[in-house]
């Protein structure tokens, strides 16, 4: 018990008496109010006859109603968040296969240059993408070597979310820390490249694919300016790109917004629920190491 | 005589093979960067000192696009407002993240908890977070924000509508998604201090307050600066939150380079000027990332 004492700082949970507890508690609850109450507050609204700003807040008068979904599905919610749902399965699938080839020549094969390439690697992390949005969106629109106009696509907003030194990066530690052993023996046995990679290599990376798909999802979900220069038309807005457009409605007001803002919302705080650990792993080793 | 020269063939073959294997796992990573990391930033870096003109044709203007930076007032002023904003959202965030992150500290159940739904504004996608807050700023007596204030005693504020205030509203919104998330670095580090060091100082009478100051903080030292370069970055680089908030009005009191370049560029087809001001912010950002290791070198 004594040790425990100086487990943390302030030595909060071993305070005695009445008076330091509730105050405490006050802490931690104007803490969850002030973070996560904006949150629930749009949930809660998303649920209710939410008419304009006023309305909102933890506890609606409207009562129970799911009219801002109706609502949603004319003014076209559930086409963005196809087209959402669209760029980032094909764009986490792509970046995950790119990450752990990449890794995997990096981690396991000696290669000339291979510094080079890593510092190449890292140096796209420290260049901001709000810096390279301008040019971006030129190259975009005229892609050498064969002037393709990726403006307008599906695989305009995926391919360049596809390699992100970020993935590449916790991959390669991650599948240096892997014994060879197991790939070696593989080749013995006469396994080709792709065989040892896709039979021995990656089920042995799976904790670190926990990493960076968490991390690419959320990535990818938030990426904004990128479908921004990339969408040319509404029918190919993501979700979070057509928010802005559906602020308010002429029959539900904002419950048309903040429907749209918590299908938004949900993938995301569903993603991190699920893997939060890997989430803080991730988020603490790419923090300390960057 | 044959079989040997075959199986020499053979090995060499398969020696030029192993060699290729590396860079065809490495070539779509490659091609992905090279396409829309290497060529866009060369391609920024060309476009900034010429007047781009799409079909008609590039003319080469030297260094006045980085002139009309320099010398415009919209410019100087939305590179004043994004220095502004990056100093006082790193510095807020930095400062509550520490404060959430010593109250918060411990594996007790409810502590994760209430880590756990503090940590849900950094998940939340940036466009999301931005309306919500559009709502909260609600600048009516009685918007949500201001009914909140209003139990206090205090005025309703005008938030995002007033020149005087516009600034800081999205401030305050980039320390309520940012100071969580320094929350959790700054946890991981308290995880990582010596606690023997904790219990001697205590033994030796120092109180919460001293134990802190000695202890703590300088085992920190390592977090704050990493916080600070990310946090720096991410401040004067901040777009999508003031081009939803505000997009820069009222009265361009919160124009922020971001905004104005997305404006120039892809608004306006001001491609060049819009290149050159890139430039800007990345040199900005080469600045401070080279200047935060400098110092923590000489602090070494």
């Amino acid at each position: 018990m004594r040790a425990e004492r100086f487990d943390t700082v302030l030595g909060l949970s071993y305070r005695r008496g009445f008076a330091p507890r509730i105050g405490v508690f006050i802490v931690y609850a104007v803490m969850v109010l002030v973070f996560a109450g904006p949150l629930v507050a749009l949930m809660i609204g998303a649920f209710s006859r939410v008419v304009d700003p006023t309305g909102f807040s933890l506890v609606p008068d409207g009562g129970f109603t799911l009219r801002n979904f109706v609502a949603a599905k004319d003014r076209d919610v559930y086409h963005y968040l196809f087209n959402s749902f669209v760029v980032v399965g094909f764009g986490l699938l792509l970046q995950i296969l790119v990450s752990i080839f990449a890794a995997y020549a990096l981690a396991r094969h000696r290669m000339r240059f291979a510094a080079l390439i890593m510092l190449a690697i890292l140096a796209t992390m420290m260049l901001p993408e709000e810096v390279i949005a301008v040019p971006l969106s030129v190259v975009l629109a005229d892609l050498p070597p064969f002037d393709i106009n990726l403006i307008g696509t599906y695989a305009g907003m995926i391919l360049p979310v596809g390699a992100w030194g970020f993935s590449i990066l916790v991959m390669t530690e991650f599948m240096k820390e892997v014994p060879v052993e197991l790939e070696e023996a593989a080749r013995i046995d006469g396994a080709g490249e792709l065989r040892t990679f896709f039979s021995i290599v990656l089920p042995l990376c799976r904790p670190a694919l926990g990493v960076i798909g968490v991390f690419g999802f959320t990535m990818i979900w938030d990426q904004y300016l990128l479908p921004l220069i990339v969408a040319t038309e509404p029918s190919q807005y993501t979700l979070p790109i057509a928010l802005r457009t559906l602020r308010s409605d002429e029959e539900v007001g904002i419950g048309v917004l903040l429907a749209a803002a918590m299908l938004a919302l949900l993938p995301s705080v569903i993603a991190f629920l699920a893997f939060q650990r890997q989430f803080v792993r991730g988020l603490t080793s790419g923090a300390i190491k960057g | 005589m044959a079989v040997p020269l075959a199986s020499t063939l053979g090995r060499r073959r398969s020696r030029r093979r192993s060699r290729a294997v590396p860079w065809l796992f490495l070539a779509p990573a490659l091609i992905l960067l090279l396409y829309f990391k290497y060529i866009p930033m060369a391609e920024g870096l060309r476009m900034s000192f010429y007047e781009v003109r799409g079909y008609l044709g590039d003319t080469w203007v030297g260094g006045d696009n980085y002139d009309e930076i320099v010398t415009s007032e919209a410019f100087t002023s939305a590179i004043a407002h994004s220095l502004l904003l990056a100093v006082g959202t790193t510095a807020g965030s930095m400062v509550l993240g520490l404060g959430l992150a010593l109250l918060l500290e411990g594996s007790a159940r409810h502590l994760w908890f209430v880590r756990t739904a503090a940590f849900l504004p950094v998940v939340t996608t940036i466009a999301v977070v931005a309306e919500v807050w559009r709502i909260m700023y609600h600048p009516a007596a009685d918007g949500p924000l201001n009914s909140i204030i209003g139990w206090f005693g205090i005025a309703p504020q005008p938030y995002l509508a007033d020149a005087d205030s516009s600034l800081l509203s999205i401030m305050g919104v980039g320390v309520w998604r940012g100071a969580p998330y320094d929350m959790m670095i700054f946890l991981a580090g308290l995880a990582g201090v010596d606690r023997t060091l904790y219990e001697s100082s205590a033994v030796d009478g120092a109180s919460t307050w001293r134990r802190f100051r000695h202890v703590t903080l300088p085992a920190l030292r390592p977090v704050f600066a990493i916080l600070f370069t990310l946090a720096a970055i991410r401040g004067i680089r901040v777009f999508t939150e003031v081009f939803l908030l505000t997009n820069g009005a009222p009265n361009g009191s919160t124009e922020v380079l971001m905004t104005l370049i997305y404006k120039l560029g892809l608004q306006r087809g001001e491609l060049g000027i819009a290149a050159a001001g890139s430039i800007v912010l990345f040199l900005g950002t080469v600045v401070l990332t080279v200047a935060v290791r400098a110092l923590r070198r000489r602090e070494a």
